[in-house]
Formats: structure tokens, C-alpha cells, sequence
């Protein structure tokens, strides 16, 4: 397990606690630490609890810590709110103005911090949240410079003289804490320095839609999943490219569909209301065969649910979602590398198999800074999958037959423009050249074409992949973003002498069983972990025939992030009450 | 260049149309526009809606796109902005364009899309057999509505001219002459073009059939007192008729397609295009993250 210390800083919402968080995240990444930084919010934009936390570790970390190792308080609700989160004797540092006050049974060392007093001294409002961050780095024993220098890279922008008082607050919070005699109070393990990027999956998924050559991405504004309409607004004028506000998600998914079906790349990224609105339009994309990418960054529902909670509870929908029997790839990234791979392949499954695929994230993923090391470009290439050349329509004495029945169901499209190449493109059912049809033979060998091509994914490679699993007694199976603490509590389980492993499924539909069935083969107790109510894809699982009395369930959903503990807790009572 | 003609728009596909649909009229016009202008037909898609209306597309061989119910005009945007070479036509219905869809006429409007936008506006649901639709009259009666329609009608040339149009305009499905000079100066124009076409349905419309308009439409084209170049004279005018007229109502010669004034968005069609990102702009891109 990597050893891994937590600084949490809270206070309302509007006091800047994202930006914070980001600026002490990013500097300690900078000096070699991975971190994983995750927040508290709620759907508001000023007023009302917030807090962010920053997990710091040597090696990769991707889920949240039990405990925090120091809090900041801006306001009194944090310390009431997040108090019991500090061990006895760990720093809760909170402005002294607040007159702050423990919690019964909070055993922690307050430390009152004059920041508005010195926030006065310097004279710029702006700055109390660096006076915390610079005491912060003293209680951690950190080098006060590079956040110096980032600050400096930061504020530059803003002038000389923001950029000298955010300086100046950094260094009153550093040397506060030093004369208390704090400074290094927590030492941090030693850094593993490399180029890293911190990034969330939002990020990393725009960057490999970019990379797939997504020049066209029309959305409706959405939490968790925003940030990859407002990336790709900044990016793509860049590339010819054009982000669309649309008035909302139904001409959202119907804009990508005829982007797609003339020859561009084009997606759509929402969260679960707006994708309910979209399941019309995928099944067009189904029944036409068109191309479409669709995210959605699944947040708690159904309705307006929980919107800036973790679930994982759109899995069915996404699946089997819409009227009718339309076929659907479905793939789900569980860390930010894993969104940019998705971000990218997306687009090629797409092209190949000519219908929608659903990119499977959620807000975990979405939202929360992790450290990167690199993002595979290179192992990517552009496939646009089968399109007609110019000149087999050129010897066309006939029609072009857009749907003509082939072997592997794939038949070659047509783009618009295209001399001789006309033809419908209908969401009614259809004969091989697209015009209409209802007769039964027609019905079924075309039901039955668009079915048989997404056979071979049941077996494709990187459907699923693996961890520990050699000699493995338990197998967790698991999907998004719920990976990471399952990695960690697989290590955790190793330690106490539980052989632990790991299956992530990545691609959900179609359900690869056959590498799933042999990954899972040498296990005693599979443990199906999610992030919802239901247990969605242990339901999947058993439609393709993976389910024995090996199998059991763990669900999470009351729409916190599932900790490496609660999955720990899980399979020892698996091992406790069953044995394993 | 080789030269267009009519046959080069037919499909081998019979129109399915009630004998005496208005919406025959509306498909001859396109056509024969299409081969005035010398256009072939691969350069031309055609998004249509459901309705009856909706069947345009598959008796034209052009590229069609047949989409869901009311989602015309966001999917003909998709085609224009991955080839801005095409011509590209939405054809629907009065219910798929004022009812399920009138959220995205307005915004299709305000956005000014470098799209045609043909409206077959026959004052009711004909492929659901005969309901009152948004411009059926008050009062007018159905089997969905036996006493009488309560609702007003939506009035699809004020509410484009308040909306921003930049070109509005209105034909009758049997004026052939006026309809393609219409849809050419739509197809002329840069942006967004509405041409409402009233378009009797002979089966389930008794009210605004072929006769109601021959006696009540009024030809702005003819009216020497006319010019289509004010916003606000144009929609005096349509007020004052109750919408029955016919004719050019209304261009704006300083129209700015949605396209062109994209940020950054590329001249050439997007098909087509190299796509591949280059090492060194993701380097830089990912630098933005440290
Ligand atoms: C989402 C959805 N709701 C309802 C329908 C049923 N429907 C098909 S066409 C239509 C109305 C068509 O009216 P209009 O657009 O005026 O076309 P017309 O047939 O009159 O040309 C309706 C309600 C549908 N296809 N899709
Ligand atoms: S029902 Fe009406 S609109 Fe439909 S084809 Fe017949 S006449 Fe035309
Ligand atoms: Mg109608």
C-alpha cells in the first residue's frame, strides 16, 4: 500500500477552496509526489459546505483516504463537519477570527491562524487561502520555493504586484508555523520525481477525442460533465474544429448523428438527465447505422438524484436504454489514462462498426485530479472504418447499396458528396439500399446483420484487464472509476495474507465473457463491486451466462466514493462467514 | 461539367402520397430548382422529419438523412458543419417543426445555420391520421379534439422574424412558379433560409384546403407597395394577414451564416480532412497540465 497523507481545506463555496486545492496539489505533483484530489460539493455556486482534499503518495493513489492528516478551516461548519476526520494530535489550522471551536470528541490540535489579520497586512483579500497553504507546506516540511514559483507562474498574468502578495501570504503562513514549532511535523514519503501531469478524467478524455480527430462536439451543459464541452471549446478553433451549445441534449445526439453520418468526428458528452433525452436518438444511430459517441459521466439519479454524487447507475440504460433492440458498444474508463485510450478508440469503434458507442464515465473519474504520467498517443492510430471507394461506386451500374448484407455485417457507407453514392439513411427499417422496407425476410436479415457485427467484440483485447490475478482466491470484478480503490484494497487484502485480484471490465457491451470467464476461472469467491443499488453489471454478467455460486455482490450507493476499506471490509466478511 | 436533369433526382421509389397531396408540389419545385441550378445530386442532403412530409427524402436521389420526429434542423446543422459544401435541406412537417421541434426552429433561427429549412405546413398531423397540429385553426375540429380546438395557432412567419430570421419566406404548394423562386433565393442565400409552404392536406384537412387558399392568400411578390428588406414592415405585414400571404417576406443581404462566423472553423469540409494530431501540439497540450 503506498504510503499516503491527506490535507483536506474547506470553507463555503465561492472562497476559492477549488483553486486551492489546486494550486497545493499541483505543486506538490510537482515536486515528484503522486496525488489523487477530490472534492466536496454541492450544487451551488456560493454558500454551503465545500471542502477539498489532496492525497499525497509516492506511488500511483486513486481513491480517497479513510482520514485526513490536516484540515483547513475557513469557516466553523468545516471544523464541525470535518473534524472527526483528524487523528488525535493532527493540526486542524483555522483562522483565528473564527473563534473556533472543537467538536466534542474531536481530538485534534487546533491551531488558530491570524489569516485575515494578515491578509490585512498584505492588503488583498485573495490571498487568505495562500496564507493556509503556505503554513500547510511548513507543517509538511516542504521546500517553501516551489510554491513561491508557482505562485509567481500563476499570478503573472495578473501583474507584479498580485503575483509579490500571494508571495508574501505563502511566506507570513510558512514562518507562522515555524515559530509554533509545526514545521515538519508530518514527513512525507520520499518523491519519485518524473514529468507528471495532473489531470482528471474529463481532461484526458477531451485530449483523446482531439487526438481521434473529433473536430465537431455539440452538448447541453451538465455537471460532471461539462468540462469537456468547455476544454474542447478552447481547442478546437485551434484545429477547425467547432463546439456547439445546443438548447438541449435531443439536438445534441441528433447533431452528431449528422455530423457523422457526412464524415466528420463528432460527439456528445452529458450526465444521466440528458442522456435519458439522447436514448431516441442513439437508437437512430443504431437503426442507420451511423457513427456516434456519446459520454456520459454518470452522476447519482434517476431524475435530478444527487448531482454532484459518484454512482455508477446508468450502466443499464446505456446498455439496453431506448425502445426497440438497438445494438450499442459500451465501454467504461476507470482512470484518466484509461479516458484519454477510451476518449480515442471511441471514434475507431465507431467508424468500424458503424453505431453509437457509449463512453461510460463517472464523476470520480470526470472530476477528480490524479497524477499522469503519460498519455499513450502513439499507441493510437486513426481507423475510419469501411467506406466505399470512389471508384467501385464509379462502376456502379446500379444503385449503391448502403446496407448490403455482408459476411462480418459491416457494410461499406457512402459519405455525402460522394458521386454515385446517394442513398437513405433512415431510422424505419430498411432493405440493403436503404429504401424502406417491412418485409419480414428483410426484418430479420437485417435485425440479424446489425446484431452479427458486434460479435467479435466479445472477445476483443483490452476488453478486460487484469491485476493479481495469478494466483488469485478472490477475483473483485469492477468497472469506472471504483478501480482504483480496489487496487488498493487488493494490496491491503495481500498484506493480511488474502490472495486478492483484480478484474476490470472495460468494455460492458458487448459483455466480453469469454476472456471474463477465463480470467475468473481459477478463482474461489468473485466479488462484483459497483457503484450502484441494483449490482447493473453483475446483471450483464449473468445474461452472458457468468454467474455460479462463486459470485456475490458488492454495492455502494449512497453516493460517496467508495474507499479501499469498504472493499477490504467486504471480502473479509466473504472470507469470515464463507471461507475462502 | 456534366449537365443536371430531372431524372437524375428520381428514385425508382413511388411517391406514397394521397393523390392530391400538396406535398408533391413542394418535391417538384425542389427538384426542378435543383436542376435549374445545375446542382447534382450528390451535393445535396436532405434531412427530413417524420410526418407524411417527412417521406420527401426518399423520393429524391440526393443524400438523405430520414431523422427522428422533430430533430430536423440540429441534424442538418451536423451535416453542414462536417461538409460545408453540400447544400443542405431540412424538410418536415408543420408538427415536427412547431411542436416537437420548435425549440430548435427558433434556435436554428437565432444561429442563423447555413441550412434551407422547407416546412410542408398543412395545419395538422397528417401520418397520425388528422390531429390538430400548432397552426390548425382555433376552433378547428377533430377527432382529438371534438369540440372545437381551444389553442391559437402558432404563427411561424412573425415568430421566425421576431426570432432573428434572415430569410423568410412563404410559398403555396400549387404556385409552382413562386415556390422555386423561393427555394432558389433560399438556396442563394448565406444562413439560414425558411420557406413555409402551405401544403393542403386533402385527406384530413377540410378547412385550409386548396379553394380557402386560392380565395385568401395574398401575393406580397405582386404587391408593388411591398419591399422584403424590413424587419419590422415584414412583420406589420404577416399581423395584418393573419400570415396568408404568399412571396419573399423578408431578407437580410447582411446575413452571416453560423458557420462563418465559428471561431477558427475550418474553410475546407471537415470530411475529408487530415485529422490526425501532431506530436508537438500534444506535447503542448499536455504541458498545460503540469
Ligand atoms: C417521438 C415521436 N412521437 C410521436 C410520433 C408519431 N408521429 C409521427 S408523425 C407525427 C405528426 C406529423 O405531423 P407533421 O409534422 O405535421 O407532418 P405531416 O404528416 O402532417 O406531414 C407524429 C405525432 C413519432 N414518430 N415520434
Ligand atoms: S394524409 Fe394528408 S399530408 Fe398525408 S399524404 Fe395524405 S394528403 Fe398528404
Ligand atoms: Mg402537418
Amino acid at each position: 500500500m503506498p504510503k499516503s497523507l491527506a490535507w483536506m481545506i474547506g470553507g463555503d463555496q465561492g472562497e476559492g477552496i477549488d483553486a486551492t486545492g489546486d494550486v497545493f496539489g499541483r505543486v506538490l505533483s510537482r515536486l515528484g509526489y503522486c496525488i489523487y484530489g477530490y472534492r466536496h460539493f454541492s450544487s451551488r455556486i456560493k454558500g454551503g459546505h465545500t471542502n477539498f482534499t489532496v492525497r499525497i503518495a509516492a506511488d500511483r493513489v486513486l481513491a480517497p483516504q479513510a482520514n485526513v492528516e490536516v484540515l483547513v478551516a475557513l469557516t466553523q461548519e468545516t471544523i464541525d463537519r470535518n473534524g472527526h476526520l483528524l487523528l488525535s494530535g493532527a493540526p486542524l489550522l483555522a483562522d483565528s477570527q473564527l473563534k473556533p471551536v472543537l467538536p466534542d470528541g474531536c481530538e485534534a490540535r487546533l491551531v488558530e491562524i491570524p489569516l485575515t489579520q494578515f491578509v490585512r497586512e498584505v492588503g488583498a483579500a485573495v490571498v487568505r487561502n495562500m496564507v493556509a497553504v503556505g503554513g500547510s507546506a511548513a507543517l509538511f516540511g516542504l521546500p517553501l520555493d516551489a510554491f513561491e514559483a508557482y505562485a509567481r507562474e500563476k499570478f503573472e498574468r495578473k501583474g507584479e504586484t498580485v503575483a509579490l502578495q500571494n508571495v508574501e501570504a505563502l511566506r507570513r503562513g510558512h514562518a507562522f508555523i515555524e515559530e509554533l514549532g509545526l514545521r515538519g511535523r508530518f514527513s512525507l514519503p520520499a518523491p519519485r520525481p518524473r514529468e507528471r501531469y495532473l489531470m482528471t478524467g474529463n481532461d484526458s478524455l477531451a485530449l483523446g477525442a482531439l487526438a481521434a480527430g473529433c473536430r465537431i462536439m455539440a452538448a447541453y451543459p451538465i455537471t460532471p460533465a461539462t468540462d469537456i464541452m468547455e476544454n474542447l471549446a478552447g481547442l478546437f478553433p485551434r484545429f477547425g474544429g467547432a463546439v456547439c451549445q445546443m438548447e438541449d441534449e435531443l439536438a445534441a445526439i441528433t447533431l452528431v448523428i449528422g455530423a457523422n453520418y457526412a464524415g466528420a468526428r463528432a460527439m456528445t458528452a452529458t450526465s444521466g438527465p440528458g442522456f435519458s433525452l439522447m436514448q431516441e436518438g442513439i437508437g437512430l444511430a443504431s437503426m442507420a447505422e451511423i457513427p456516434a459517441v456519446v459520454v456520459d459521466t454518470q452522476r447519482v439519479g434517476p431524475s435530478t438524484g444527487m448531482p454532484t454524487k459518484n454512482e455508477q447507475s446508468d450502466l443499464l440504460a446505456a446498455v439496453f436504454g431506448g425502445h426497440g433492440e438497438g445494438q450499442r458498444i459500451v465501454i467504461a474508463p476507470g482512470t484518466a489514462v484509461q479516458a484519454f485510450e477510451d476518449g480515442f478508440e471511441a471514434f475507431n469503434l465507431a467508424d468500424r462498426y458503424q453505431c453509437p458507442v457509449i463512453v461510460l464515465s463517472d464523476l470520480a473519474l470526470a472530476q477528480w485530479l490524479q497524477s499522469v504520467e503519460n498519455l499513450p498517443l502513439g499507441g493510437h492510430a486513426i481507423d475510419r472504418g469501411a467506406i466505399v471507394a470512389q471508384e467501385e461506386l464509379d462502376r456502379l451500374t446500379g444503385e449503391f447499396e448502403r446496407y448490403r448484407l455482408t459476411e462480418d455485417g459491416i457494410s461499406p457507407r457512402a459519405l455525402p458528396g460522394m458521386p454515385k453514392g446517394q442513398f437513405l439513411a433512415t431510422g424505419v427499417e430498411h432493405a440493403s439500399s436503404g429504401k424502406v422496407s417491412e418485409a419480414p425476410q428483410n426484418r430479420i436479415s437485417q435485425m440479424e446483420k446489425r446484431s452479427r457485427k458486434l460479435d467479435p467484440l466479445r472477445a476483443r483485447a483490452g476488453a478486460i484487464e487484469t491485476s493479481r490475478m495469478d494466483d488469485a482466491e478472490v477475483a473483485i470484478v469492477c468497472f469506472g472509476s471504483i478501480v482504483g480503490a480496489v487496487d488498493e484494497a487488493v494490496e491491503l487484502l495481500r498484506q493480511e495474507g488474502v490472495r486478492a485480484g483484480r478484474v476490470q471490465v472495460r468494455q460492458l457491451w458487448p459483455m466480453p465473457d469469454i476472456p471474463l470467464a477465463t480470467a475468473l476461472g481459477g478463482a474461489a469467491k468473485v466479488l462484483v463491486a459497483e457503484q450502484n443499488a441494483t449490482g447493473e453489471m453483475r446483471q450483464l454478467m449473468r445474461i452472458a451466462g457468468l454467474e455460479d455460486d462463486r459470485y456475490r455482490s458488492l454495492v455502494h450507493f449512497d453516493g460517496t466514493l467508495l474507499t479501499p476499506g469498504r472493499v477490504v471490509a467486504a471480502v473479509q466478511e466473504l472470507s469470515v462467514k464463507e471461507g475462502v | 461539367m456534366e449537365t443536371v436533369t430531372l431524372q437524375d433526382y428520381k428514385t425508382s421509389e413511388k411517391s406514397w402520397w394521397c393523390p392530391g397531396c400538396g406535398d408533391f408540389g413542394v418535391l417538384a419545385a425542389l427538384q426542378k430548382t435543383l436542376v435549374k441550378l445545375g446542382i447534382p445530386p450528390h451535393r445535396v442532403a436532405i434531412v427530413a422529419g417524420i410526418g407524411c412530409s417527412g417521406k420527401m427524402g426518399n423520393y429524391i436521389n440526393s443524400y438523405n438523412i430520414h431523422v427522428v420526429h422533430g430533430r430536423t434542423l440540429p441534424s442538418a446543422l451536423g451535416v453542414k458543419l462536417a461538409n460545408r459544401d453540400l447544400l443542405v435541406i431540412a424538410a418536415g412537417g408543420d408538427g415536427d417543426g412547431f411542436a416537437i421541434g420548435m425549440n430548435h426552429f427558433v434556435h436554428a433561427v437565432r444561429r442563423n445555420i447555413g441550412v434551407k429549412y422547407i416546412v410542408m405546413d398543412n395545419h395538422i398531423y397528417g401520418l397520425t391520421k388528422g390531429q390538430n397540429s400548432p397552426t390548425s385553426d382555433h376552433g378547428q375540429k377533430v377527432k382529438a379534439a371534438p369540440f372545437g380546438n381551444v389553442e391559437s395557432p402558432v404563427r411561424p412567419l412573425s415568430l421566425a422574424l421576431t426570432a432573428g430570421a434572415t430569410y423568410v419566406a412563404q410559398g403555396f404548394s400549387s404556385n409552382q412558379a413562386q415556390l422555386a423562386r423561393l427555394t432558389e433565393g433560399a438556396i442563394a442565400h448565406p444562413g439560414f433560409a425558411f420557406v413555409n409552404v402551405l401544403s393542403p392536406c386533402v385527406t384530413y384537412n377540410k378547412v385550409n384546403t386548396y379553394d380557402f387558399y386560392k380565395q385568401m392568400l395574398h401575393d406580397l411578390d405582386e404587391d408593388p407597395d411591398y419591399q422584403p428588406d424590413s424587419r419590422g414592415g415584414a412583420i406589420a405585414a404577416v399581423l395584418e394577414r393573419e400570415e396568408l400571404v404568399t412571396g419573399l417576406i423578408y431578407h437580410d443581404p447582411r446575413s452571416v451564416a453560423y458557420e462563418d462566423a465559428l471561431p477558427g472553423f475550418a474553410e475546407q469540409p471537415l470530411a475529408g480532412r487530415d485529422i490526425t494530431l501532431g506530436q508537438e501540439d500534444f506535447a503542448e497540450l499536455l504541458a498545460s497540465y503540469r
